[in-house]
Formats: structure tokens, C-alpha cells, sequence
């Protein structure tokens, strides 16, 4: 095996040009003759556009062309890739997203109009310029009055501003409700789970580039998926056949899920390079990324868990209200539905469920993935209401969940909510968490504490997520407008050096190092012979790119089965060079042996007669050395997990400070363990903030309070502990060649519930009657709970 | 941001001179004033930078007061005002070391934010603030929020402040921007307490009268006990109400004095 194959944790490659300054980030193309793009937004939340009068604006110095929306009177609508089907069997409102805002201004940011200039500060000073008249309306924010009979609507065409009411499992429904009437227990919690703004440390760039000369367009872009850029923006919005479109996506400063999504940025300079026959840059400033940028949760939940009087659990029945925003991005409908819904038996034998969810539109910034999405809404609230009901049952909350738990011999588990679990041990990662975390000494822990003055709380949360998203067939039952496999070229050199063609994308993952360790290992030659090259449509075949925590699961499944066919054909080449059969041909170590015999040939050796082939097998085999293969998955990854989270608040201010954070994670097979901790770290981070410190306030009038870092607080290295993380439970996954489950969403999903729990915990053990706090769970928010409690 | 003028004279004379033409602003740290401009809400045709003005930088202890010379960086402030450690200290955790570099003691007391930390201590301390034309008594320098008995033109020169027998600045950080939620600010001299609040007020930084009654008489935490703010009084915001930072306001006066030994 080479040092650097799998389980391996070699050093990410990629970290040698991101830490010396020498990334190729969008904003660092530049293209001769290349013109800037400043978007003029709306400044309030809804209103009716009467008059916009660009005539000063067009005199203005270095101002080449100033673009409306009637200049897109041809093109389409951005599209949304997933159609939810409501409880009732009828498809949810779907409004016309256009490029530019057309007649109405829907929530502040919404463009209504560009300026393309020479220079940028020329385009900002004639956007100024621009007159525009907005006749303001009444802004639609709160989502139960947006349902009301009368209520102002965000979209006139449509009935009314629900996007959907969807229930799920709906046959299950009056089951529900009559386990509920009759259970021995039932605990209620309601909750809001916080809006997110995503803030990547890459603003989203785009950069559009028309050759006259050949008709072919090119766009580079902030993307987690160029393909599917490439595919939304070429065949629904701009018309353009995907033979003479590329989309670029080079090295991405991080995405959380805000880079998976077509905005109308990447269509507009598409489309104006053309028109204006230059290459269009646009560059968001983070103001803009606030209010441009599709947000991640809000949600408004009330969830109740039934019992029978041993405390198994017996229902659990859901009642969201999911925010959409003012139009529907990409794939906003299916996180509060096909990614929440499913996931909410959690790791529990629960038999029943029920999710009702009302999708609505407001005039806020659209909603869509957030790292997690919709799996952090599911587990938050499923595991923050286990948590109460341990309380006022008086049971430990480690041992409420061990009783539900699903056994390691029930697997493959079929949930009541569609998905089915393939494999996992719950009892070992609680076991393991318990252990790290040493919770038998908690009380001793919590006096040491309380002789201080400070409240000491234990915070246990455990997690299902449904990654390797996603077997095509299923989901396009449930509304994808998209198959969801991955593919993979494996080219290999005449001298041996190989080069993997992958529809991943990396944008901090480290795939250039974890991919090149598996094919590194699957043919035994050193790791620095693979490349990764990823992230180009005009070099890697048709992918689905990066988010829901796919990328090994399902993009390395593809490499795996490429790299399988290569080595089938290489060993029928060793079979010829070395005059044996081919069902006697062994690779190890880079080198092909005769079985029983010392007859051998080196990789190179074989590679080299695949380009030169003159002792070769033509008349049975074509020269060359280059596979493709694309892989679609049997069904969903089940990676799994018991966090802890220790914190200590501090009775005089509310303060909450974070003393340890424990992961016990179950990812399966695990292919670099440095790089899967980094992961988990950063989930975790993320996690943390969501628990403790971000927040997304608009006032009364749709004006985003929170639009800067002097008051979206974002989590820094001193708000965190040092994490303790841990994957050696591992079950791997049954149904894809490496065993893998996927890590990188874990750590978000995980560990809000943990957090909130232990602050709860702790207030309860210092006397303090409280039940619930909304996230962030902030000081103030805290001291006010403590004089209510 | 729009374009300027840039000018950096080296005398206090020469920039009180550069400074009365239209549209001219001083420029100290530009901690507040440049992220102001690239957000083109403010445009000044000639920025006059006051950092290349030796008479205008350094700190010197003397006779129990610690002089501080206007352009003088935090981080140089949190390095060289030993003679007043609270003071120091306070200069010491203002931002992070980039602004604590950049940013200056007369940019900071000038722009009066009011969450900022250093005019608690000038307050507290009883400071002057010394400008090219005059001396102003603290009481008489900080009049609301982004409010000062400044003229137009005026440059602070130096601030002196008269060192307490013992003081200390409590910080509750709001968590987004890391300013002050609440700041207080508690020095102890001969003839009485005083005690500054900042980050808090409504009407931006000022004196707990009833706190440095109580303290005068009696310095210990025990005696802010039986005392409260209005929270109506205090600012309330997404960050927190009104009356939580009139809670944090007496916590952090107790600390303070706690910390004062």
C-alpha cells in the first residue's frame, strides 16, 4: 500500500497555493477588454417599479451600456430545479424569478437594473445616477400572517403567498393524531429555527466572456456545480446549447450550499457580453452578498412526541412554516420537505410520523441550502424536544435515546418516512461520546463550577443525516428536475501519471488530496502521480457537483468504478506483455505479476505500451489508457453521530461560554481522517454560530438589520473550545465500493441541539424554570429567559 | 468610494491650516471614517491625515498625570501608559491588533461613538482634551451620540489624564462588532469616585451619578447593590434591550470596583 493511499492523513496539497496567495479565485480573472458590472438593487422590501429614467446615467463618463429588465423580454426566468406536490396532490406555486426585476421590487436586493462601465467606480457613480421610482407597498414578513385571507400578496399572479402545505407521510396523518390523543406522555416544544446568511469567505464573482468569432460563450463563476450552471442558465433562461457554453468554477473560497445555486448575476453578464461584444465582470461586495446571497433555514416549528408509558416513543407530529423568501432558488422547495421530512424519526423506532409543511413567500432574500439544510431543522428540533421530555419525565436524556434507539441488528432499518437506513450503530457512537466526555463525573464537574458562581451545563445530542445525494430515480419521483449521479474520467499518461476528471467540486473539501489517495492506493503508485482536475465543463464530463455531502460518496464512487475499468484493461495489456492469461494477472504495489511465477511488468511499462503500442493486442483491444464511468447510488448514506457540548453560563450576564465540544461521528469508511476532523471542525463551527451568535433580524419594513458584520456576528476562534473529534465507530455504508458515508455536513447538523441543551441543562441545574431558548442563544436572550424562569 | 484630495501635513498649524478649506475633513486612524467612505456615505474632497504630526504622537507621565498625545495609536497607548494601567489595559482591547495599530486616541474621542471605549476613560478620569484652540473639561467634551463641543476644524492635540488611585474598565462585548454592549468605566481619586458608561447610554457615554455617591462613600461592590438604571434610558437594539444593558451596566460597575482591589 502507498503511504498515502486510504486512511492516510496526507497533507492537502491544495493548502500550498491557498496559504501562499496563490489560488485562482473568479476575481482573479481578468480578461483584456473586460468591463464592470454594478447592480442597482432595491432599497425597500416590495414596491411597484413606475419609472426608472437611466438618460443622465448613459451621459456619464465611461458608461457603455445600461441594462432593465425589458432588455431580457427574451429570455427566461431563473429556474427552480425541484417541484414539491402538495398534501392535496397539486403542484406548488411557482412564480417567475426574472433576471431583473420586472414591474415590482420583491425584497431588498432584488436588481433592477445594471450599469456596465469601463471601470467599477465608474459603473457605482452613474448607478447613482439612476432615477428610480418606486411606488412602495405593504411588505409581506411575518409567515402565519402571509397566510391570512386578504394578506398583501409578494406575488399578484399567484392565489395566495403559500407556496405549498405539504404533508408527509400523508396517509399517516389521522394515525398520528389518534397515537398522539392516546399516548401516555406527549411533549410539546415550539421553536424558530434562525435565518443564516451563508457568508462564504468568497463573495460570489462572475465573469462573462462571448466570442464573436465562434459563437461560444464562457462564464466563470463562484460554483459548487458548473454543470449544472451550465445546464439551468444554457437551456432555460438564455437559450444557449451546452456545445457552446463553459462554465468555469476554478478555485471557490468556500459555499456552504450558497455557490450550488443559479443566480441572476451568472445569466446577466452571460447574456451582456454578448450584447455588448466585451467580457462583463461582477463582483459582489459583502453588503451586496448579504442581500443577494441565498439564506439558509427559517423555520417556525411546534413539534409533540408521544410516549407509552415505558417512554418508548410511538409518534411524532411536526408543524413547520418554512420560509421561501421572495422567489423560489434553485432547490428551495425540497429542504423543508424531501431533505426535513425524511429524517424525522431520527435514530429512533418511532413508528409514526408526521410533517406538515407550509412553504410561504415573503419579502425577504430567497432561502434555500445552508450546509446541513433541512437536516438541521429536522435533528434540531427532534433532539431539542427528547431533551425536554427527558425532563419532565425524569429520565437521564442519554438513556430516553438508548431505549429508542434503532439496534445494530435492525439493520437495514425501513423508517416510516420513506428512506432506509443500511447500516449504523447508535449505541456505539453514545457510548463513545459518553466516554470522551467523561459524563459519569459531570456533577463534580458542575459543584467545581457552581463554587465559581457559574452555571455548568451538559449538552447531549445525537444525529441521523441522509447524505451521497441521490439516487436519480427516487428523487426525480419526488420532484427533482435534475438525476443526481456523479461521473469520473480517469485519464491515464503514456508514462503512467494519471489524470482524474471529476464532476466534484471542491471549494475547501480537500478533494485534490482525499480522491488522489483512492486511486493512489487502488493501483498502488504514489499519490503525487494523480491529478484532480475538476471544476471546468469543457474538461470533466457532465457532473452534479458538490453539496449534501456527496462528494465521496457519489463523486468517488464514479472515480472508483473508472479506475476498475482501467485496471481491467491494464491487466489484459500486463496479460499480453507478459505472454500469460489474463485471469493470472495480479496488481500490487504498481506492478503486474504472473501469479506463481516471478514474471512481471511495472505500471509505467503497461501505460507506455497503451500509448506506443507495438507489442499490443490491437486486433482484441484499442490503444489507450482512459476510462469513464458514472455512478448513480442505490440509495442514500446514513452518517450518524453523538455530540456533547459542555458550556458554563454566567448567572450575572447570560453569558454562555463553551468549555468542550465532543463529536463521536460514524462516517463509514474513512479516507484521510485529518481532512474528515477538519470537516467536522468546521460543521461545528458553523453549528456553534447558528447556536449562539447569528441571527438575521428585518425590521417592520423588510430592511435587513443584521446586513453587516458590526451586527451579524459571526462565530470567531475565540468563541470556540478546542474540539475533541472522533470517527472510529464505523459501520460502513453497504452500497457504494468505498464504504463511505460523507462528513461534510455532520458537524452543522449535529451540533445546535447540543449546544442549546447544555444551556438549558445548565440553567435548570441553577434553579432556573426554563424550557426553550430561540438560537442564537445570546446573552440577552439568556438574562431575559433567567428572570421569566 | 469617491475621489479626494489626500494631504498630510507635519504641524498641528499647517493641518488647522489645510483644514479650513471646503469639504476638507481630518483624517486620524480612519478607523470609522475610510469603512464610511467606501460605503460612499461620506466624501470629503481633501482628506488632511493628522498621523504625520510628530508633536501630536506619544504618551508621557509626569506628575501624576499621563499625557497622550492625539495621533497617538492604541496599541502604543496599551504599550507605553503604564503610569495608568486601566487605562492601558482598556487601549490594550479595543478591536483587534490591525485597529489597534491604525486607530488613535483623538480619532476616537473626536468621532465619540458610543460604544466606543475610550471616552469612558476620559470621562471617568476627568480628562482634559486638548485641542489647538483650548482645553476642555471632559464634563463639558462628550454631548450625545457622535456630539462634541469640537468646532469645525478643531483638532485634538492631546488629552491629559490625571491618574486615579485606582481604576478599572469593564468591557461586555456585543457580540457581532466586539464594541462595547456596555463599558464601564470606575477611578477612584482623592476627592471621589467616578464612574463612566459607555456603549450603553442612549445618549452615548455618561456619569452614574447615583454609583459614584455610593462609591465615594463606600468602595466596595456591595454598595452599587441597592442602586438600578432605567432601562428606558438605554439603548435597545437586536442585540439586546434597553433594560438588559442597564443590567450589564451595574454587573460590570461591581466588577470594575472588584477589580480595583
Amino acid at each position: 500500500m502507498p503511504k498515502d493511499g486510504i486512511g492516510a492523513s496526507t497533507k492537502r496539497r491544495e493548502d500550498i497555493r491557498f496559504l501562499t496567495g496563490a489560488g485562482n479565485y473568479t476575481d482573479d480573472i481578468n480578461i483584456h477588454g473586460q468591463t464592470y458590472a454594478h447592480f442597482v438593487r432595491s432599497d425597500v422590501a416590495h414596491g411597484k417599479i413606475n419609472n426608472i429614467d437611466t438618460s443622465a446615467a448613459e451621459a456619464m463618463d465611461g458608461v457603455i451600456k445600461i441594462f432593465t429588465a425589458a432588455d431580457f423580454a427574451s429570455a427566461g426566468g431563473i429556474p427552480c430545479g425541484w417541484q414539491v406536490t402538495d398534501r392535496f396532490g397539486q403542484p406548488m406555486q411557482e412564480p417567475k424569478h426574472p433576471i431583473l426585476a420586472e414591474g415590482k421590487v420583491r425584497h431588498v436586493g432584488d436588481p433592477i437594473c445594471v450599469v456596465i462601465a469601463e471601470t467599477l467606480e465608474q459603473a457605482r457613480d452613474a448607478g447613482e445616477a439612476i432615477e428610480i421610482d418606486i411606488e412602495e407597498l405593504e411588505p409581506v414578513l411575518n409567515m402565519k400572517d402571509a397566510l391570512k385571507d386578504g394578506a398583501t400578496k409578494v406575488h399578484d399572479d399567484l392565489t395566495s403567498n403559500l407556496c405549498y402545505d405539504w404533508g408527509f407521510v400523508e396517509e399517516n396523518r389521522d394515525a398520528v393524531d389518534a397515537a398522539i390523543k392516546s399516548a401516555h406522555h406527549v411533549t410539546t416544544l415550539e421553536l424558530v429555527n434562525n435565518r443564516l446568511v451563508p457568508n462564504p469567505m468568497e463573495p460570489r464573482v462572475a465573469v462573462g466572456h462571448y466570442a464573436r468569432a465562434n459563437d461560444e460563450y464562457t462564464l466563470y463563476t463562484t460554483s459548487q456545480n458548473p454543470h449544472v450552471i451550465r445546464l439551468l442558465m444554457g437551456a432555460f433562461v438564455l437559450g444557449i446549447p451546452e456545445h457552446k457554453l463553459r462554465v468555469v468554477a476554478p478555485d471557490v473560497g468556500g459555499g456552504f450550499g450558497s455557490k450550488i445555486y443559479h443566480y441572476a448575476e451568472e445569466a446577466f453578464v452571460t447574456y451582456a457580453s454578448k450584447v455588448i461584444n466585451r467580457p462583463v465582470k461582477w463582483t459582489s461586495t459583502r453588503s451586496e452578498a448579504f442581500i443577494s446571497d441565498a439564506h439558509g433555514r427559517d423555520h417556525v416549528t411546534k413539534i409533540e412526541l408521544a410516549m407509552d408509558e415505558n417512554y418508548m416513543f410511538t409518534a411524532v407530529r411536526t408543524d413547520t412554516y418554512a420560509n421561501m423568501g421572495a422567489y423560489l432558488s434553485t432547490f428551495a422547495p425540497s429542504i423543508p420537505t424531501w431533505l426535513h421530512g425524511t429524517l424525522m424519526a431520527g435514530n429512533y423506532t418511532t413508528p409514526l410520523v408526521y410533517v406538515n409543511v407550509k412553504a410561504v413567500f415573503t419579502n425577504t432574500v430567497p432561502v434555500d441550502a445552508y450546509r446541513g439544510a433541512g437536516r438541521p431543522e429536522a435533528t434540531f428540533q427532534l433532539e431539542r424536544v427528547i431533551d425536554k421530555a427527558a425532563r419532565e419525565i425524569g429520565m437521564d436524556p442519554a438513556e430516553l435515546r438508548r431505549r429508542n434507539f434503532i439496534k445494530p441488528e435492525q439493520f437495514p432499518y425501513q423508517t416510516p418516512v420513506a428512506v432506509m437506513y443500511d447500516t449504523g450503530n447508535y449505541h456505539a457512537t453514545l457510548d463513545k461520546a459518553l466516554e470522551m466526555t467523561d459524563y459519569a463525573n459531570f456533577d463534580k464537574r458542575a459543584a467545581e463550577s457552581k463554587a465559581r458562581g457559574k452555571l455548568r451545563g451538559y449538552g447531549l445530542a445525537h444525529f441521523i443525516e441522509a447524505c451521497g445525494i441521490a439516487p436519480s430515480n427516487l428523487v426525480g419521483q419526488l420532484g427533482a428536475r435534475a438525476g443526481l449521479y456523479e461521473s469520473a474520467t480517469v485519464r491515464v499518461n503514456a508514462t503512467g501519471s494519471i489524470s482524474v476528471f471529476t464532476g466534484s467540486h471542491s471549494h475547501g473539501q480537500g478533494h485534490e488530496t482525499t480522491f488522489a489517495q483512492v486511486v493512489a492506493e487502488m493501483i498502488g503508485i504514489d499519490v503525487s502521480q494523480i491529478d484532480i482536475v475538476h471544476g471546468d465543463t469543457s474538461k470533466t464530463p457532465m457532473g452534479m457537483g458538490t453539496y449534501g455531502s456527496r462528494s465521496i460518496a457519489v463523486g468517488g464512487s464514479a472515480m472508483v468504478r473508472a479506475t476498475e475499468k482501467i485496471i481491467n484493461k491494464a491487466k489484459k495489456i500486463a496479460a499480453h506483455l507478459l505472454e500469460a492469461s489474463e485471469a493470472d494477472i495480479e496488481l500490487k504495489d504498481g506492478k503486474f505479476s504472473v501469479a506463481g511465477t516471478d514474471k512481471s511488468v511495472e505500471w509505467a511499462g503497461v501505460t507506455l505500451a497503451a500509448y506506443v503500442p507495438h507489442n499490443y493486442p490491437l486486433e482484441n483491444l484499442e490503444p489507450g489508457l482512459e476510462e469513464t464511468a458514472f455512478y448513480d447510488p442505490a440509495n442514500f448514506t446514513y452518517p450518524s453521530g453523538a455530540y456533547v457540548c459542555e458550556v458554563e453560563v454566567d448567572p450575572d450576564t447570560g453569558k454562555v461560554d463553551i468549555l468542550g465540544f465532543t463529536a463521536a461521528d460514524d462516517f463509514g469508511n474513512v479516507i484521510n481522517p485529518m481532512i474528515v476532523a477538519g470537516q467536522v471542525h468546521g460543521g461545528v463551527a458553523q453549528g456553534i454560530g447558528q447556536a449562539l451568535l447569528e441571527n438575521t433580524v428585518f425590521d417592520e419594513n423588510g430592511q435587513l438589520l443584521t446586513g453587516s458584520f458590526m451586527d451579524y456576528a459571526m462565530p470567531r476562534a475565540s468563541d470556540m473550545p478546542s474540539f475533541d473529534v472522533d470517527h472510529s465507530c464505523q459501520t460502513p455504508c453497504t452500497h457504494n465500493p468505498l464504504g463511505v458515508k460523507g462528513c461534510g455536513e455532520a458537524g452543522a447538523i449535529g451540533s445546535p441541539p447540543a449546544v442549546v441543551n447544555a444551556v438549558i441543562d445548565a440553567l435548570q441545574r441553577g434553579g432556573y424554570n426554563v424550557d426553550h431558548i430561540d438560537m442564537p442563544v445570546s446573552p440577552s436572550r439568556v438574562w431575559a429567559a433567567m428572570q421569566q424562569g | 468610494m469617491y475621489n479626494f484630495e489626500f494631504v498630510k501635513p507635519s504641524t498641528v498649524a499647517e493641518a488647522v491650516a489645510a483644514l479650513k478649506d471646503e469639504g476638507a475633513q481630518a483624517l486620524g486612524g480612519g478607523q470609522t471614517l475610510l469603512p464610511t467612505m467606501k460605503q460612499r456615505l461620506a466624501s470629503p474632497e481633501t482628506l488632511v491625515s493628522l498621523s504625520g504630526i510628530a508633536e501630536m504622537i506619544g504618551v508621557n507621565a509626569a506628575g501624576g498625570t499621563v499625557t497622550i498625545g492625539g495621533a497617538t495609536s492604541h496599541a502604543a497607548v496599551a504599550a507605553q501608559a503604564g503610569a495608568y494601567p486601566a487605562l492601558a489595559a482598556l487601549a490594550g482591547g479595543i478591536g483587534d491588533p490591525a485597529v489597534r495599530n491604525r486607530g488613535t486616541i483623538g480619532g476616537s474621542v473626536a468621532n465619540n461613538d458610543p460604544a466606543a471605549c475610550y471616552p469612558s476613560a476620559v470621562l471617568a478620569s476627568g480628562a482634559t482634551v486638548v485641542t489647538n484652540a483650548r482645553e476642555i473639561a471632559a464634563d463639558d467634551y462628550f454631548q450625545g451620540m457622535f456630539a462634541t463641543a469640537l468646532e469645525e476644524g478643531e483638532i485634538i492635540t492631546a488629552i491629559r489624564f490625571p491618574v486615579p488611585q485606582a481604576a478599572n474598565y469593564q468591557k461586555f462585548e456585543q457580540p457581532a462588532s466586539r464594541f462595547a454592549m456596555a463599558g464601564v468605566f470606575v477611578a477612584k481619586y482623592a476627592d471621589g469616585v467616578r464612574v463612566a458608561v459607555t456603549g450603553a447610554g442612549n445618549d452615548g457615554v455618561f456619569r452614574w451619578a447615583e454609583a459614584e455617591a455610593a462609591l465615594s462613600a463606600n468602595f466596595s461592590p456591595a454598595a452599587i447593590e441597592g442602586l438600578s438604571l432605567s432601562g428606558d434610558d438605554m439603548i435597545g437594539d437586536v442585540h439586546g434591550s434597553g433594560a438588559y444593558r442597564a443590567h450589564l451596566v451595574k454587573v460590570l460597575t461591581k466588577r470594575a470596583v472588584a477589580a480595583c482591589g
